[in-house]
């Protein structure tokens, strides 16, 4: 038997109770005020005067009517496209599938814009909106099949449909739906007039549907019978099961769910924003959305706080880029600098440290 | 202390302190185990005896306080050191690899394991021999019963040397007679000079096998005695912290009537293998069946089956005469059976954890009412109700439930069972891991439901309680019936046997 005395480990980490509700919110404030703070050392390493910088992006999102109507815009689809997430994380169903769920939206919703734009303006808009929903409904629905038939994994089928939507898109531009006026150049023609969303204090009309959607899922999710199903599925199958619940039939529903707002906000993308549909209609704000959805810990509420915030980053950023020639992607870098401190505050939520004492426990 | 008594002192805790945020598990808890001593560690759920042990075996470390092993300080950071001093822990949750072999599961994680296996089954053997445990060292352990596994767990710290043995509630998953086997084993051991800590919460096996025992209670070790000059009142009175009355009633069944009639009923389990196999009872309202049998013997398959969550090969179970398999658990709930199911696992199937007592009163009454809308008010007032009924402790009925004790989380689950006025109750472990006073508030609960004209099913694992508390007993054995008995008229060692596979005629002749 060695007798070899180890020494007490410098720092512990234990388990700590439930901090009140108020430490939590304070515990977050700081992490997001750390996060600032490191994104500036970052910016100041790359040459820059951070204050300077942070200031343009405020200002670059804010300083006219049309810097925040491009705000706004930069909004929709993501806070839409969260909302869609946020339905299937609350079941615990991994859906990273909202890229390829806007781009299904879109598709459909595009059939109508391009090849029935005599229709009537808002029976054509209704059309629209439905079909996004159904489009994007659809390709949600596909991977919740397969996991309640054959309990595939939702992850890596969801992340491949995205994969296959865009070369969908691709497709279509080179071929049946290619524009004839382009020349060669292959693209899809821009909507009719009668095609396009209208807008409301001169930015699309997306942003309304965005806040009606941010209200009833907050009420769908906590006030009604199917709300309550998700949560109870999300949080054990089993527990489902006992209460005599339908989990399948939950599961796909969901799922149906998920991916029509999801496709809601490709619709609103091509049909309001980009007045056709390219393969860039998604262009990553599904994987944004997932960030967006668990940073708002999945309330509706919260998230189109943090959808908003994000896309001021987003402006601000854009506008860094042509007043100081720093690229974009330093903006992205600030996102992940700012989620990292926010998520990593989970850990000291839940957990506190215990240095050792000088001359070790013995 | 004295110079002698150090030199057979084994381990000596002084002051230990654990903290879990604010629950203060271990409150300078001071422990001393010698070697060639059986020490019982007792106390009531809760009062933290697996945590201390957990310190002891490197899992965690303690806030405050000081461990000794034979006379010399040590700090022990991970279950390697705790090995590398001698002391080896028998968990109450076996960690084996279930695809390996008895022998890769003893040797693994030893510098041996790669010696050719000639010479590592020759070395599983010598030991088996020299404490007289019997294993086949090629068995993979799935295909193993509980007491083997048991077997290999003990294997697998006598082949690491270990001379201290900590056992965490080892006899919980055995049978009686089961449970003599392994306490010849450790009185073997002992002769041989090994120092070995049990824990239990079963007064007569810390009376039969220990020499000297330790009580905890409420995180504090309040009392050391001699096992010899101790008694089970003393002990309880101790373990509880107050006097207690040891017998649980049984108020002789009125208006017997048969509620629901199984027959020739089988199940699979999940996995296609046989979960119940042609058995044929009756459940009777104003009695309580008793249900016994070793863990997975096909009592889980039988509450599923009754309360209509899972699926029948063949056979039929009729409440007065009106079949019930086929039917799906809202048809029957249509037709006026309310059938009220306390599962075992509580917090992963009877309620939903992160969620506060309101929305888990919602779980099986949410779809009452018209419209899409949840109506909360009634939950909220049988939540209410509630706590001042089972004098529930909870911050508030928003709370998650996760957040309370076993005890409050089962009389959340049980009290929202009997609020459902059910005509039919079925209650699997209900008393697991909840203490003396909980367990007896759980007791009376069902007793009152039997008084009133309900069916109880109680399956159990404690045989005192089983025998105490129930009219008749259901024995179960791999999903078959061996005996359905008179309470009354039995012995634990007789239900033991039947647990084990003999027929009722065999133990009663």
């Amino acid at each position: 038997m060695s007798a070899q005395i180890s020494k007490e480990p410098l720092i512990r980490v234990i388990k700590r109770a439930e901090r009140p509700p108020r430490q939590v919110t304070m515990l977050r404030a700081l992490a997001l005020v750390l996060a600032i703070v490191a994104g500036g050392v970052f910016i100041l390493c790359l040459g820059y005067n951070p204050i300077s910088i942070y200031g343009t992006i405020l200002s670059g999102a804010f300083r006219s009517t049309m810097a925040v109507q491009a705000t706004v815009k930069i909004m929709i689809p993501l806070l839409i496209s969260s909302l869609g997430v946020t339905l299937a994380f609350k079941m615990k169903f991994w859906n990273i599938g909202a890229e390829g769920q806007i781009i299904a939206g879109a598709i459909l919703a595009s059939y109508f814009a391009l090849y029935h734009d005599t229709w009537n303006h808002w029976v054509l808009v209704g059309v629209m909106f439905l079909a996004g929903a159904i489009g994007g409904g659809l390709w949600g629905l596909i991977p919740a099949l397969c996991k309640v038939k054959w309990n595939t994994n939702e992850t890596l089928f969801t992340l491949m449909l995205n994969y296959i939507a865009l070369y969908v898109v691709d497709y279509l531009r080179d071929g049946p739906w290619k524009d004839p006026g382009s020349q060669g150049f292959p693209k899809i023609a821009r909507f009719s007039k009668n095609a396009m969303l209208d807008k409301v204090l001169g930015i699309q009309m997306g942003w309304i549907i965005a806040l009606i959607l941010v209200v009833v899922l907050y009420i769908y999710l906590r006030y009604t019978k199917q709300g309550y199903e998700i949560s109870v599925v999300g949080e054990s199958s089993p527990t489902a099961k006992y209460a005599v619940m339908n989990v399948r039939k939950i599961i796909l529903r969901t799922m149906f769910l998920s991916g029509a707002v999801c496709g809601i906000a490709g619709m609103v993308q091509a049909t309001g924003s980009d007045i056709t549909l390219t393969e860039n209609v998604a262009g990553g704000v599904g994987f944004t959305a997932i960030i967006v959805a668990w940073l708002a810990q999945l309330n509706p509420i919260t998230i189109a706080i943090v959808s908003f915030l994000f896309s001021v980053l987003e402006k601000g950023s854009s506008v860094v880029q042509s007043s100081f020639g720093l690229s974009t992607d330093c903006a992205d870098v600030l996102q992940a600098i700012i989620l990292f401190f926010v998520l990593g505050c989970e850990f000291f939520i839940r957990y506190g440290f215990v240095v050792r004492k000088k001359g070790g426990a013995s | 202390m004295s110079q002698k008594e150090s030199m057979t002192s084994a381990i000596q805790c002084h002051q230990i302190t654990k903290t879990f945020g604010p629950v203060v598990a271990n409150d300078k808890i001071d422990l001393e185990v010698r070697y060639g001593e059986i020490l019982a560690l007792l106390g009531e759920n809760g009062s933290g005896k697996t945590t201390l042990m957990n310190m002891l075996s490197g899992i965690y470390h303690p806030d405050g306080g000081s461990i000794e092993i034979g006379g010399k300080a040590v700090t022990i950071n991970s279950p390697v050191d705790a090995m590398n001093l001698g002391i080896g822990m028998i968990h109450q949750h076996f960690k084996l690899v279930e695809m390996f072999t008895a022998m890769d599961n003893i040797v693994l994680g030893t510098p041996e394991k790669k010696l050719p296996p000639k010479v590592l089954r020759q070395r599983v053997l010598e030991i088996c021999q020299s404490v007289g445990l019997e294993i086949d060292p090629d068995k993979r352990v799935y295909e193993m019963s509980v007491s083997e596994k048991q077997t290999v767990e003990i294997l697998k710290v006598l082949y690491r040397k270990a001379k201290i043995l900590i056992l965490d509630e080892p006899t919980a998953v055995l049978t009686p007679q089961e449970t003599q086997k392994l306490f010849a084993i450790l009185r073997r051991m002992r002769e041989r000079g090994c120092a070995i800590i049990i824990i239990t919460h079963k007064l007569q096996e810390v009376l039969e096998i220990s020499d000297r025992v330790t009580i905890l209670w409420k995180g504090k070790s309040i009392a050391t005695v001699n096992t010899k000059e101790t008694d089970r009142r003393q002990l309880t009175e101790l373990m509880v912290g107050r006097p207690v009355v040891l017998s649980i009633k049984r108020p002789e069944p009125k208006n017997v009537a048969t509620s629901i009639q199984v027959e020739r009923l089988t199940v699979n389990k999940p996995d296609g293998t046989v979960g119940l196999k042609d058995v044929s009872f009756e459940i009777r309202s104003g009695e309580i069946l008793g249900v016994a049998g070793i863990a997975g013997s096909g009592q889980k398959e039988l509450c599923e089956v009754i309360a209509g969550l899972t699926k029948a090969e063949s056979g039929s179970i009729k409440f007065h005469g009106e079949e019930l398999l086929g039917k799906s658990p809202m048809e029957i709930f249509d037709l006026g059976i309310h059938m009220g199911f306390v599962p075992e696992d509580r917090l992963g199937m009877g309620l939903v954890a992160s969620m506060g007592m309101v929305d888990n009163m919602l779980l099986k009454s949410y779809r009452n009412g018209k419209g899409p809308f949840i109506d909360r008010k009634p939950a909220k007032e049988l939540a209410e109700s509630l706590v001042k009924k089972l004098e529930i402790v909870t911050p508030g009925v928003e709370t998650p439930v996760r957040l309370m004790s076993g005890g409050n989380v089962q009389k959340v689950l049980l009290g929202r069972e009997i609020e459902s006025n059910p005509s039919v109750l079925i209650t699997a472990y209900p008393v697991r891991g909840l203490d003396i006073n909980s367990s007896y508030t759980v007791y009376d609960l069902l007793n009152e439901q039997k008084e009133k004209g309900v069916a109880v099913m109680f399956v159990g694992e404690d045989l005192d309680v089983l025998l105490e508390l129930s009219d008749r007993i259901l024995v179960l054995c791999h999903g078959h019936i061996t005996g359905l008995v008179d309470a009354k008229k039995m012995t634990k060692e007789q239900i033991g046997l039947m647990m084990t596979g003999s027929t009722e005629q065999e133990v009663i002749s």
